[in-house]
């Protein structure tokens, strides 16, 4: 367990992966890995491509399945096997490639899965509509095409779309999957934004990213993977841009650092 | 009137592409009619009056009009299924197959099971034999989408196999045997004089559904005005009232100056009592009942994938299956669905084609695929998955059948027919993806 707990008060995690692994082919992406998340946190997780982070973070979606370990959310063990189970605990995910059905509108990718029925069971599009505007009006205030489909939109909005699917639902957990890779320096800023706002709500977000500045910009804790190994976890304020650079290339653990298995030395 | 449309949207440019013309653009914009759609009835027009003109006035006539939606009818009842499949990213190559496999079963049960039971001409036979087509259909199409959506195999391959499995089953029913005739209430499904309506049932279907139309307008334009979004002005409403009101009164105005044969007029009239001498009155066809099914069930299946969740799943697959089922859809049992209600409508158009021919044979529904998948892919569904109409899908039906019915007119021989057919399909997905391409 990460003695990093005691630094952050309250009860426990909201998060906890404990011991988690998962193979692919006889080659292990995720080796007996553990992270956890506190509310109203936000715990970067860093690596190189294939150091097995998007892998992990696939598991606590539940796009994945892990061959061993243990999940849990507010301490009671979950079983998370499929996207529903996760979002049921609370956890939503924007993934990197957004995952839109890029043929239906913006208010059918929100509500994809959780659609709003009338009475007599039909969907009922206004008050989806209706709810899209709004929390769209709160993320990209001149947002306005909203009859098309989303293949229509920009790079940004489409952005746009995917947060506001994740964050309409009281998630408790956010998953940002290199939430800025595809987006310009404005959207951006406008994505680090939203990131401050929701912590303040009490929502704890795993940000994935190989950009460290933008880590150290958000981030509390980091955690830091290679090769599919925990290297180590340590508290943003603890560390260097170049130590964990290190962390990342190397697998070396600097002094402010918890070093993991995966650790070197 | 004061219109809301503006509560909104502060900037309605925005909404809207930019860069066209004022005037028509703008009123056409306002109507927010769909282009392919425009474009689809417009073809269908430039087919209808070229073989009117070709033909010398043969083929607008009510009776060809009457006989080519009859002659639509099966194919167009399958191809709003396909339409689903296709968007899917899917296809299904057993459907004619399906159909005379289930066109066997309903021969079978009504001219040789059920009279055994209750006697030959029972009031039930028809809708028992109905019922056991949709049944056999969809279990059939349930049981192919399983092994597609659960073993992993392709559908080509699963309905490639099937087209075999069920044409080969259909023969093993009778073993070949061709089944006549069918139970007489069951052959009105099929049209001819005894299936059709009359003129004044056909009145009150056309009104029913002009009036069911208005207010389903009305209805999706005070909930749309209630929260305050954007609606058409009024008067772009109305034109769109006028129009959907035009077609419906034109299609039962067509199908009532279609007369009944002399000899089944003088018939009906001495079955009644009356006196059959002097002229006899002008008895209207009206609508055909496999028509009238048909157009149940393409406003079933618009309802279904335009106002239902599976509809939207189906739609979300086509566009991303990985997002789909990441959004926790459960993607394979509406796969297993789609090919299961494929299915299902095959049986339906099993029993249309069958009671049609007033016999069950082994061959009925050959080649049947082809032209509902063609007439999906002409109607507008994209190969590529997630686009489709099911309107479109019916209004292709009715494009391929014009076809076949105007060279027939045109005495045309049967080798040029496929050849037409088939070129037109090549051409009309060619325009399509032009049409694709412009929009990017």
């Amino acid at each position: 367990m990460s003695g990093l707990a005691m630094a952050v008060p309250a009860a426990a995690p909201l998060v906890e992966m404990r011991d988690v692994s998962i193979a692919f082919g006889g080659i292990k992406a995720v080796d007996g890995v553990s992270i956890d998340l506190y509310p109203g946190e936000v715990v970067g997780l860093l690596g190189h491509n294939g150091a097995g982070k998007s892998t992990l973070i696939k598991i606590l979606s539940g796009a994945y399945a892990a061959d061993h370990g243990e999940i849990r959310v507010n301490g009671e063990p979950v079983h998370i096997t499929s996207p529903r189970d996760a979002k049921r605990c609370g956890i939503e995910t924007i993934y990197q490639t957004l995952a839109l059905a890029d043929n239906v509108d913006a208010a059918a990718n929100i509500f994809l899965g959780r659609e709003k029925l009338t009475a007599w069971g039909t969907l009922d599009d206004h008050a989806m509509e209706a709810e899209a505007r709004k929390v769209m009006g709160r993320l990209n205030p001149h947002f306005r095409r909203f009859k098309e489909p989303v293949k229509a939109l920009s790079g940004g909005q489409r952005q746009s779309v995917a947060i506001a699917r994740a964050i309409h639902f009281d998630a408790r957990v956010l998953i940002m999957d290199e939430p800025t890779a595809a987006l310009g320096p404005a959207e951006t800023r406008q994505v680090g934004e939203l990131v401050k706002q929701l912590k303040q709500e009490g929502i704890g977000i795993f940000l994935i990213s190989h950009d460290i500045h933008d880590v150290f910009d958000l981030a509390d804790r980091i955690h830091v993977m290679k090769n599919g190994k925990l290297v180590g976890t340590a508290r943003v304020s603890d560390v260097t841009q170049d130590e964990v650079l290190g962390m990342i290339i190397l697998g070396k653990c600097p002094p402010g650092a918890v070093p993991g298995p995966g650790a070197v030395g | 009137m004061a219109e809301p449309s503006t509560t909104l949207s502060p900037a309605p440019s925005s909404e809207a592409p930019a860069g066209r013309r004022a005037g028509i653009g703008d009123a056409l914009r306002a109507l927010e009619l769909d282009t392919r759609m425009v474009g689809m009835i417009g073809a269908l027009a430039i087919v209808w009056i070229g073989f009117d003109i070709l033909t010398g006035g043969a083929f607008l006539t009510p009776r060809n009009l009457w006989n080519l939606s009859v002659q639509t009818a099966s194919v167009g009842v399958m191809a709003t299924g396909m339409v689903l499949v296709i968007v899917t990213r899917n296809i299904d190559l057993s459907v004619g197959s399906i159909l005379g496999f289930t066109g066997m079963v309903v021969g079978v049960l009504q001219a040789r099971i059920l009279p055994e039971i209750w006697g030959f001409d029972h009031p039930m036979t028809w809708v028992v034999a109905v019922l056991a087509a949709v049944a056999v259909g969809g279990a059939v199409g349930a049981v192919q989408g399983a092994v597609i959506a659960y073993l992993g195999v392709s559908s080509f391959i699963v309905t490639l196999g099937g087209l075999l499995v069920w044409r080969g089953a259909a023969w093993w029913v009778t073993t070949g045997q061709t089944v006549a005739p069918m139970d007489g209430l069951f052959k009105r499904l099929g049209g001819g004089f005894e299936g059709a309506i009359g003129a004044g049932p056909s009145w009150a279907v056309g009104i029913a559904a002009v009036l069911l139309s208005v207010a389903a307008i009305l209805v999706t334009r005070r909930r749309r005005a209630g929260f305050g979004f954007p609606v058409r002005p009024l008067w772009a409403e109305g034109v769109v009232i006028l129009l959907v009101a035009a077609a419906i009164v034109g299609a039962v105005l067509v199908v009532n100056s279609y007369p009944l044969p002399v000899p089944v007029v003088r018939r009906m009239m001495e079955a009644q009592g009356l006196s059959t001498d002097g002229t006899l009155p002008f008895v209207a066809h009206g609508f055909a009942i496999p028509v009238l099914i048909a157009l149940a069930v393409g406003v079933a299946m618009t309802f279904l994938s335009r106002r239902t969740r599976f509809g939207r799943y189906v739609f979300a697959i086509g566009g991303n299956p990985e997002a789909a089922e990441l959004s926790g859809i459960n993607t394979r049992r509406v796969m297993v669905m789609v090919f299961g209600l494929m299915g299902a409508l095959c049986g339906l158009s099993a029993c249309i084609a069958t009671a049609r021919l007033n016999a069950a044979t082994n061959a009925n529904g050959t080649l049947d695929e082809l032209y509902v998948i063609a007439a999906a892919i002409i109607g507008g569904t994209s190969m590529a998955g997630g686009v489709g109409t099911i309107l479109g899908a019916m209004l292709g039906a009715m494009v391929m059948q014009s076809l076949q019915s105007g060279m027939v007119l045109l005495g045309v021989d049967a080798p040029m027919q496929n050849i037409v057919v088939g070129l037109v399909l090549v051409a009309a997905v060619y325009v399509d993806t032009l049409y694709r391409r412009g929009l990017k």
